[in-house]
């Protein structure tokens, strides 16, 4: 059986396919103004790659905050629940998940099935999330992809303490006023949203294995800030920014 | 005075298309504000009291009692809180105030909010069971309208009821009506004062029965409707109307039961609300959690006002009402709010636990994550957490809060 997941999210819009459980191909573009026309083109293309009739798709599940906008679907599920099926799918060891996305952060225990046991959102504030990391580096003037390797080189990160995103900014811009690094700052970033991050995954009570799914897994540099934070090491697969879309498609195999 | 008429009435129009029901209801009220409202005109006082406030010897005086905390939820509820808490704001209080507080603050300045404001009190009654906060909001009125404040000091009970708590709280009451007799200058009648405890605790029995209601399946009403319900067990508690109206009402739900009749048609799972209501989205709320089959059946708010009925001696109502008021659901430690939590989770065979993280209220979101772990422990029974305010609609994220409940049911249902 065929099924498809498509994941939109604030940023950016993910689709997936597989195969009687065996993942073909995954596909991800910028979300912009209109959910629906994303998670559709998103879809249209993965299909045109993969070289796949719509016809050929049996079920296809969305997910993220834009998932009630595709009316195309057969069903509608949360992030929470797909990223422990795309987490279970990838690792069936793993028991817990951090998903940092666009503008919120989560983080879900799930059992050995990967059925989600309990889990926590950010309150509503965009600190410790992939639109604070974007704010910061357009005042920093960095590009977000070298933001991780960037931090891991500096030599005494700065302290940024501010829980709101524009406070922390002024903070950040103050600190390139005195003459900080750009490196040290970025760490402080790190640590900063680390920090945050971990006062709410230490709420839910993380167990080991865990894996970061989201945007932000691919900043190595919010991931050391991280397993420093949480005292045990943290597992980024390559499809982490996929991992709810994949959840939705992994899902889709049992809805009736 | 037009204004409330008009106000009142339109609600009843609007209620009478979706609910009945609630005809009865908005009528007591109507005429309950305007007697409140034209106090003076039939020579009788008005007192301003916290909801948690003794309130019996005031009826017993012929005083109206006037609920500022109701009026906040009807501010709420009509969508008018985030105009009067800036207005607030604008004053110089801080947003980080009870939004009760602010915009009844706000309100008495301008007659403002869905009845145009409430009647100017010639007296007012502060307890402190349900927060420290009411102490500075009561200064704050007292001096605005220049009328005597009483403080009836209810120490909190980390652990236990002390003798010396109860012999402190007791004095407090001689006290009390002391300063009732000195501001209408005139005796307290103790045979008055009786007929009204007895009015009042067979009032909080009938509403204990209405909402244990809910055990049975489909539970015939659900949280929504107990935080309609509720207002007359906090308003009128003591009179013979809240006692007729209790009645009927059971005798309603009762028979829905014997019909089969659920608040939420199919419910498939039941669940247990925490804290205050989050008053401008009931509705929103209500069929949010519809939408899933799940009916919230219980909740620890509207049982707060029959839940002390253990300490009270019918036939001593008066000296009773030292431990009655003092321990009540939020005057008491994490510890005992959680086994009566979980005294609710077993009698009402609930699957879930929903708990407002309430911006406002310190006091009651103080130790839900705790109590939130002690069910969990307990009974294995998960809980969601939602962050929003009573009366400010400026802090609640209709997309966050979707999300977390769209995720906490797919989590109970998969569990099944």
């Amino acid at each position: 059986m065929i099924t498809a997941g498509i994941d939109i999210g604030s940023i950016s819009t993910k689709a997936t396919v597989l195969s009687d459980g065996k993942l073909l191909g995954t596909r991800l573009i910028f979300t912009g103004y209109n959910a629906e026309a994303a998670g559709r083109a998103v879809f249209e293309e993965l299909l045109k790659e993969l070289g796949l009739e719509r016809s050929a798709i049996r079920r296809v599940i969305s997910t993220g905050y834009g998932r009630n906008s595709v009316k195309f679907v057969d069903k509608a599920v949360t992030e929470i629940t797909c990223h422990g099926a795309g987490a279970h799918y990838l690792d069936p060891l793993v028991r817990s998940i951090i998903d940092i996305g666009g503008q919120d952060s989560k983080a879900i225990v799930i059992d050995g099935k990967g059925k989600v046991k309990n889990f926590a959102m950010n309150d509503k504030c965009a600190a410790g999330t992939g639109r604070f990391l974007e704010v910061m580096a357009r005042a920093l003037e960095v590009d977000l992809e070298v933001f991780g390797n960037l931090s891991l080189r500096a030599g005494n990160p700065s302290k940024i303490s501010s829980l709101c995103t524009v406070f922390a900014e002024s903070e950040v811009i103050s600190l390139i006023s005195k003459g900080e690094s750009r490196e040290n700052i970025i760490a402080g970033i790190h640590e900063s949203i680390a920090a945050r991050v971990a006062a709410m995954a230490n709420r839910v009570g993380m167990i080991p294995p865990l894996v970061m799914t989201g945007g932000v897994a691919k900043n190595a540099g919010v991931v050391k800030a991280l397993e420093k934070k949480l005292g045990f090491s943290i597992l980024v697969s390559g499809y982490a920014q996929v991992n709810g879309a994949i959840g939705a498609a992994v899902l889709a195999m049992n809805i009736k | 005075m037009q204004e409330i008429f008009l106000f009142l009435l339109a609600g009843v129009r609007k209620k009478i298309l979706r609910f009945k029901k609630h005809r009865k209801m908005k009528d007591i009220l109507t005429v309950y504000y305007l007697e409140a409202k034209s106090a003076r005109v039939g020579g009788r006082k008005v007192a301003w009291i916290t909801s948690g406030g003794p309130v019996e010897p005031l009826i017993a005086m012929n005083i109206i009692p006037v609920y500022p905390e109701n009026h906040g939820a009807m501010i709420g509820a009509s969508k008018m809180g985030a105009g009067l808490c800036e207005l607030s704001e604008s004053m110089g209080y801080s947003s980080d105030l009870c939004s009760y507080a602010r915009s009844d603050i706000a309100c008495a300045t301008v007659n403002g909010g869905p009845i145009g404001g409430l009647p100017r009190p010639d007296m007012l009654v502060c307890c402190n069971n349900i927060c420290g906060t009411v102490l500075k909001w009561y200064e704050v009125q007292a001096r605005y309208f220049n009328a005597p404040l009483f403080i009836f000091d209810t120490p909190f009970c980390h652990t236990g009821f002390g003798e010396e708590v109860r012999r402190y709280v007791r004095r407090q009451l001689d006290e009390y009506v002391s300063f009732l007799e000195k501001t209408c200058d005139r005796k307290m009648d103790g045979g008055r004062l009786a007929g009204v405890g007895k009015l009042s605790l067979e009032a909080q029995r009938l509403w204990q029965a209405v909402l244990d209601t809910t055990v049975n399946r489909p539970a015939p009403m659900c949280a929504f409707d107990a935080f309609f319900h509720l207002a007359l067990i906090v308003t009128l508690r003591g009179t013979q109307e809240a006692v007729d109206y209790y009645r009927r009402l059971l005798e309603r739900m009762n028979d829905r039961v014997a019909r089969g009749v659920g608040a939420v048609a199919d419910e498939k799972y039941r669940l247990l609300w925490d804290n205050i209501p989050v008053w401008h989205r009931t509705r929103w709320l209500s069929e949010k959690f519809a939408s899933h089959s799940a009916c919230l059946v219980a909740d620890t708010y509207t049982s707060a006002w029959c839940g002390s009925m253990k300490y009270i001696d019918e036939n001593n109502f008066f000296d009773s009402m030292a431990e009655a008021y003092t321990r009540i659901y939020l005057n008491i430690g994490v510890d005992e709010m959680a086994r009566t939590v979980l005294a609710m989770i077993d009698k009402y065979k609930v699957d879930g636990m929903v708990m407002h993280s309430n911006r406002s209220c310190k006091p009651y979101s103080l130790g839900q994550y705790d109590i939130a772990k002690i069910v969990e422990r307990e009974r294995g029974i998960p809980s969601l957490i939602i962050e929003a305010d009573m009366v400010d609609e400026r802090s609640f994220s209709e997309s966050q809060v979707s999300t977390r409940i769209d995720a906490f049911m797919e989590m109970i249902k998969a569990s099944r």
